[in-house]
């Protein structure tokens, strides 16, 4: 159909140029080239939806393809990794805040029987009798606030901690922000050799560093330290 | 090990400095300083006083490395202490920051626990 229209369109404009007809050529050659940008659009779609099937073999750019079949695999796992911390970090914290709870709960019901207690006794209303009773009650809080405290203490720490996640995730985002930021660089490039004009493909370059281990990712070929024991072993083998 | 030695905590996320000066307030040390990469860590540095230095490895700017470097190779702060706090776990950088001179490796994520023995070990083998 297009085709028909373009050929026609064609013979038409050598007829034009023949004919010496300097304006009729010119429209003629701007119609071929509105033709050509509608087309554009529904160039770049077909492109994208055959891009996956046809990666392998292409070879115009070898930078997508090292993507398609490495990066973009690589980055779906690096993002999985950063649920799974997120989601780590959230039940640590809940489980935390959920023993914890409790415990500042029974402290406060304590706390508010012993000071009611304390104003009577205060205001002179306290049989002898009830007032041995809560002097041993005073020492029994005493006694189970330093337990319950160093359990809020060790609670609050595992909190602390477990905002760890927020340096290790930020590190993996940044990298899969990276890759998104390459792909489009690509993309651009790629519709600007569908316009017949060619860039020179770029190297993929391993980082400099490669930050954070993302287990079934980064330690497949080895020569990582999967946990402190391989570092504290591996420093020891060189004399640490 | 004296407790109210100064400590420069170097990370380039302010969670990881947060987490790292609490932990370091439970472990009683509390005369800490923070930077967030090596160039700002280093003027706080050369102008003296720090004992003790506590850095990442990948932070923009300059990095925990260079830091590292920066630091052994000037005759004011050749034995500064330095332990590295870092999610880098490569082989080949854990053995290029020994060569580096540093004095301890803790890999992220870490323990409260393992920060205090590398701390213990890192001033046992000074003091000792």
């Amino acid at each position: 159909m297009t085709n028909d229209i373009r050929l026609d369109l064609a013979r038409n404009l050598v007829k034009a140029l023949e004919q010496g007809d300097e304006s009729k050529a010119d429209g003629l050659l701007d119609e071929i080239a509105g033709l050509r940008e509608s087309q554009l659009f529904q160039e770049v779609g077909r492109l994208t939806r055959q891009l996956h099937d046809t990666m392998s073999g292409f070879s115009v750019d070898s930078k997508i393809t090292a993507m398609t079949e490495r990066d973009i695999p690589d980055a779906k796992e690096r993002l999985q990794y950063v649920i799974t911390m997120t989601e780590q970090a959230a039940n640590q914290t809940l489980n935390a805040v959920e023993g914890l709870l409790p415990v500042s709960q029974e402290l406060n019901e304590q706390a508010e029987l012993l000071s009611s207690k304390w104003e009577r006794f205060l205001d002179r209303e306290m049989p002898f009798a009830e007032f041995k009773d809560m002097s041993a009650e005073i020492t029994q809080h005493f006694y189970q606030s330093k337990g319950s405290l160093k359990q809020v203490q060790q609670g609050l720490n595992e909190i602390l901690m477990a905002q760890g996640f927020q340096d290790i995730t930020g590190q993996i985002i940044k990298r899969v922000i990276e890759l998104v930021h390459d792909l489009e660089t690509s993309m651009v490039e790629l519709i600007k050799i569908s316009g017949s004009k060619r860039v020179a493909s770029k190297e993929v370059n391993e980082p400099d560093l490669p930050g954070p281990v993302v287990p079934g990712v980064d330690d497949k070929d080895g020569g990582v330290a999967a946990n402190q024991d391989d570092v504290d072993d591996l420093l020891s083998s060189m004399g640490f | 090990m004296d407790k109210n030695m100064k400590i420069l905590v170097v990370d380039d996320f302010s969670t990881m400095r947060r987490i790292i000066k609490n932990l370091l307030r439970d472990l009683e040390f509390t005369n800490t300083v923070e930077a967030d990469d090596g160039k700002t860590a280093l003027p706080i540095l050369q102008a003296g006083g720090i004992d003790f230095l506590v850095t990442d490895w990948n932070m923009p700017g300059m990095t925990g490395i260079d830091l590292l470097k920066a630091v052994r190779s000037d005759p004011e702060l050749v034995d500064l202490p330095v332990l590295m706090v870092t999610a880098e776990a490569k082989r080949e950088q854990i053995i290029m920051a020994a060569q580096a001179g540093v004095n301890g490796y803790v890999i992220k994520p870490f323990t409260a626990a393992t920060l205090k023995e590398k701390i213990d070990k890192v001033f046992e083998r000074i003091d000792g």
